[in-house]
């Protein structure tokens, strides 16, 4: 009886996942798979794709300098954008944990709330606010002085990082609002009954705990927005092109379904690489604070 | 614990400002009176709302948006319900690369699997179909509906459960009586959640819908490729609504911070 009731469970878990591991294995793992084949593949602007393995399109990434140029400016972006979230979520996240509890609960829900809220609609909202020289927000900058002359936001890269960091920021207030759970509030008033002023405070106590939590919303922004699509194919138009909307032109524009395969296939290869990579080097840095 | 000070208040202010006002001016623009993008000083109209009707491309969008989402994780709920128990239950080999693997849907680009899906559905002759759409979906929504679901297995009180056993009652009707009231509160946000990720997924989709199949972000995005005018706004604020509504229902019902943090990732 008991034995019986044994091998049943050893095979209950098998038979539970069994249907979403097929699921996985027929129309995620084997898709992805052939998109990698067919970044080996050849096309012609008549013959269409030949399934043939050749490198001519890796080739083509590695030596024309558009690529180069096109990655650099999706990483770039990247960057710019996870510092900016990072500079300015860090510190509301920080905020938003010394409020009192009815107040940090609306607040949290304001800040996190346009993370479920359409890619489309933000978007949308920054290009009417950008919108053109006299755009709202040059007459805001301009009227209070801290500017001479309007910023072009729409079609730069300026305006692509302040509209991707607004839609990447409640990944990162999220990920230092969680390491400040963990943090316990009276160090920092023992740091205090020893004589530490604020900023030591912030420097010497409270910046190396949240570090492990603004380090992990690096990460999840830093990827998100080297991939993203929406925000920079509305801000960024025709013609400022990044990893994402270069790939959709290739699929849906020129056709050349291989080219646009490599392009995809790099950059989810860079991605894991940089993940991964950066993953292994937080977890041993501050190895104490995961363990 | 200490307050904050006036600087600290004065900063917040600022970053809760910017980030309402681009989802505020959409919503303000939509009520303009006029004919083109302004913001409504000479009083509120609902012209641009009243216009939606004259665009059958975007109502047709809507539809195929709401039923793709509904359908999509309902059907991911019916892979991830089973597989989440298991991931709850039991230490078996392999337990940690599944559940990896399951959730592996939120660290590959959208784009990279809106090209492997076109790929995919194009070679199977399911290009543009509406069933390409929902297997994709389910794929993309598939992480959320299982975490949830997985801490509501992982959290639930197995003493119910053995008492059940005890009584006689075993397999389906285990299950139905008693597993799954249990854990109904977290599936049902799960399903809330997925279907918000589905409704709101654009990059994907982008590339699988056709003329016909094409969901509302995909019609939103196309339309504002060509021009941005107050239509698109009113369209904007109607998506908006939807997912606020949604939004506090699943703030009420479940605890907002909960489904956004996902605790119990893996039920570690």
């Amino acid at each position: 009886m008991s034995m019986a009731a044994d091998e049943r469970n050893a095979r209950a878990p098998w038979a539970l996942t069994a249907p979403a591991l097929m699921l996985f294995v027929g129309v995620l793992l084997i898709p992805l798979a052939m998109t990698v084949m067919l970044s080996f593949h050849d096309w012609g602007q008549y013959k269409g794709i030949e399934p043939v393995f050749i490198l001519k399109n890796w080739h083509e990434i590695a030596t024309d300098p558009y690529y180069a140029e096109m990655f650099w400016r999706t990483f770039r972006i990247a960057i710019l954008t996870t510092l900016l979230t990072a500079l300015l979520g860090a510190p509301e996240a920080y905020i938003l944990n010394r409020m009192s509890g009815r107040w940090k609960s609306f607040f949290l829900l304001v800040i996190l709330g346009p993370l479920l809220i359409s890619v489309v609609a933000r978007t949308l909202g920054w290009a009417l606010l950008f919108g053109g020289n006299n755009g709202l927000v040059n007459k805001l900058l301009m009227s209070l002085g801290a500017i001479r002359s309007p910023i072009p936001f729409m079609f730069t890269e300026t305006g692509m990082v302040v509209a991707l960091a607004h839609v990447m920021m409640p990944f990162m207030v999220l990920s230092v609002w969680a390491a400040l759970q963990r943090l316990d509030p009276q160090i920092e008033n023992a740091a205090m009954s020893l004589g530490a002023g604020p900023v030591t405070i912030i420097r010497r106590i409270i910046m190396p705990q949240i570090m492990p939590g603004v380090l992990s919303g690096a990460i999840i922004v830093f990827s998100l927005s080297a991939s993203a699509f929406a925000t920079p194919a509305i801000i960024g138009g025709r013609r400022l092109k990044v990893a994402a909307t270069l790939a959709y032109d290739e699929f849906l524009n020129t056709l050349n379904w291989p080219l646009g395969a490599a392009v995809a296939t790099l950059l989810l290869v860079a991605l894991v690489l940089i993940v991964v990579g950066s993953n292994a080097l937080i977890e041993r840095r501050y190895a104490e604070v995961f363990r | 614990m200490r307050r904050n000070g006036s600087l600290a208040l004065i900063f917040h202010t600022i970053f809760v400002i910017v980030m309402v006002a681009p989802i505020l001016v959409v919503c303000l623009v939509a009520f303009t009176p006029e004919g083109f993008l302004s913001l409504p000083t000479n009083g509120f109209s609902l012209r641009w709302f009243r216009t939606i009707a004259n665009y059958p491309e975007f109502i047709h969008a809507f539809w195929v948006s709401l039923g793709l989402g509904a359908l999509s994780s309902l059907v991911a709920l019916l892979f991830a319900v089973p597989a989440a128990l298991a991931i709850a239950r039991y230490r078996f080999r392999g337990r940690d690369v599944l559940a990896a693997l399951f959730l592996s849907p939120l660290m590959i680009p959208h784009v990279v699997l809106g090209i492997a899906f076109l790929r995919f559905f194009t070679s199977a002759g399911l290009g543009g179909s509406f069933a390409a759409l929902i297997i994709a979906h389910v794929i993309i929504v598939f992480p959320f509906a299982l975490r949830l679901t997985l801490a509501a297995a992982t959290g639930m009180d197995r003493s119910v459960e053995m008492a059940a056993v005890s009584l006689g009652a075993v397999g389906w009707t285990l299950f139905r009586r008693v597993t799954l009231p249990l854990i109904l509160p977290g599936v049902i946000s799960g399903w809330a959640l997925a279907f918000i990720q589905s409704f709101d997924d654009l990059t994907m989709t982008v590339f699988l819908a056709a003329p016909g199949t094409e969901t509302l972000p995909v019609r939103m995005f196309l339309y504002i490729q060509d021009n941005i005018d107050p239509l698109v706004t009113s369209v904007s604020a109607c998506v908006i609504a939807i997912t606020m509504t949604a939004l506090i229902l699943l703030d009420r019902f479940y605890g907002l911070d909960r489904v956004l943090a996902g605790k119990g990732d893996t039920g570690r």
